[in-house]
């Protein structure tokens, strides 16, 4: 079966890379799967999980918060500025900073603590 | 003479406590520097991903965009220093400051009006002694930055370069930082950072090889916007880079100086203790002398008065 390598790079670090058969992130203009020999691509990501099914059928969920993708000749590169696997989250913390978040409305701060709980959600699932 | 000796003692001791303090500073630099060249190769991936996306949008598409397009007649310049917050490093600090100077003059004689921003308080301290104007200035963070301060100094050079000229913004952005070699050698180097020049994405080692074809990108959701999204990332991830190779920089200058202070001690110690010992056989030869001009002298009087 073919599949693609995938680089998860944040600003500071290497997150995750492995192969993978699909690759499914959310771009500003929706949710995008990338499948092996897609046409290549250069999109900006919203904030949001992205979910890599890998070859394996393990399923990694990370958290990405600003930035964009990559893709040619079945390489993969997802380059956030904050990313995180969705089992390095702190739930109890996310959901701590999400009450804060709300209660100074802060929209950011609320957004990215939601981006979190859903990726960390996504994984347990 | 005993009280020459008591001297020599108590500088000995002075000098070894400062040793003792230098070499403490000496392995904590060391051991920095080390992390520091561990972050720099961590951020590696993130950059040279980013160089190729942001080359393969410049080339791949026809659109312009006010970060790559030169100005016709760049008036002003903004110029960001990168020194350190502390000092014992040697010439660390006034090596990036000439850097800086000589930048600034060649900027003046292209009748470019030089803007200055600062990071690190060394060059505050520099710029305010000699009251000259700088427009913004950041302090705290250079043993360590971290992604966010660089966001936070990208955030206000890229405002400075979208404001219109006449308004008070700039044409061009220059860096200025140390560039960390290896452990022996750092050189202050000056960078031109916007408008952005496509082989000037390439002057880095881990970027694209240069004969490589690059693909024929669909964008998502168009140029426009991924060149939109990913030019003040590209901006952040340079100004990160540098602030990580000048705080590696920092820390082996400082490893050097504290090294060669370290020295220093010790060579005092040592001529310090030949002085010492001089003076103690000098006080012994005395005091033999005395005790001998002394018996001499009795047994003279004893046979004086038989």
């Amino acid at each position: 079966m073919a599949e693609l390598h995938v680089e998860l790079v944040a600003a500071d670090r290497k997150v995750w890379s492995g192969e993978a058969t699909i690759v499914v992130a959310r771009t500003s203009s929706g949710d995008i799967g990338i499948m092996p020999g897609h046409q290549p691509l250069l999109g900006v990501l919203e904030s949001g999980p992205v979910t890599i099914r890998g070859v394996d059928g393990g399923t990694v969920v990370a958290a990405v918060h600003g930035g964009f993708l990559s893709f040619a000749d079945d390489n993969l590169s997802i380059l956030a500025e904050i990313a995180e696997l969705a089992d390095e989250i702190d739930i109890e913390r996310a959901e701590r900073a999400l009450g804060r978040a709300k209660s100074e409305t802060d929209a950011a701060a609320e957004r990215r603590a939601e981006v979190r709980l859903r990726a960390a959600a996504g994984a347990s699932r | 003479m005993g009280s020459q000796l008591r001297v020599y003692k108590r500088r000995i001791r002075s000098v070894t406590a400062t040793k003792k303090i230098t070499k403490a500073m000496e392995m904590i630099a060391a051991s920095r520097i080390i992390k520091a060249q561990r972050q720099v190769a961590a951020s590696t991936p993130y950059a040279s991903e980013l160089t190729r996306a942001v080359t393969a949008v410049a080339t791949g598409s026809t659109t312009r965009h006010p970060l790559t397009t030169e100005a016709e007649r760049p008036t002003r310049a903004a110029m960001l220093l990168i020194t350190s917050d502390r000092g014992l490093a040697g010439g660390y600090t006034s090596n990036v400051i000439k850097a800086a100077e000589q930048l600034t003059e060649r900027l003046d004689g292209q009748g470019k009006e030089v803007v200055s921003f600062v990071v690190g308080r060394k060059g505050v301290g520099y710029y305010g002694f000699r009251n000259r104007p700088i427009a913004q200035s950041w302090t705290g963070f250079t043993d360590a930055p971290t992604y966010a301060d660089a966001k936070e100094v990208s955030a206000a050079l890229i405002d400075a370069f979208t404001t219109e000229t006449a308004e008070g913004g700039v044409d061009e952005l220059y860096i200025v930082y140390t560039e960390f070699l290896s452990m022996l050698t750092q050189t202050p180097v000056d960078r031109r950072l916007l408008p952005l020049s496509l082989e000037g994405g390439a002057d880095e080692p881990e970027s694209t090889g240069k004969g490589e074809l690059l693909p024929l990108y669909e964008f998502e959701p168009s140029a426009d916007g991924v060149l939109d999204a990913l030019l003040p990332r590209y901006v952040e991830s340079r100004v990160y880079n540098a602030l990580l190779q000048a705080a590696a920089s920092k820390h082996a200058a400082t490893r050097r100086a504290m090294k060669s202070a370290t020295d220093n001690a010790e060579e005092l110690i040592k001529s310090l203790t030949r002085l010492a010992n001089a003076a103690r056989q000098a006080d012994i030869t005395q005091e033999i002398s005395e005790i001998v001009g002394g018996v001499e002298a009795l047994a003279g009087a004893a046979a004086g008065s038989d």
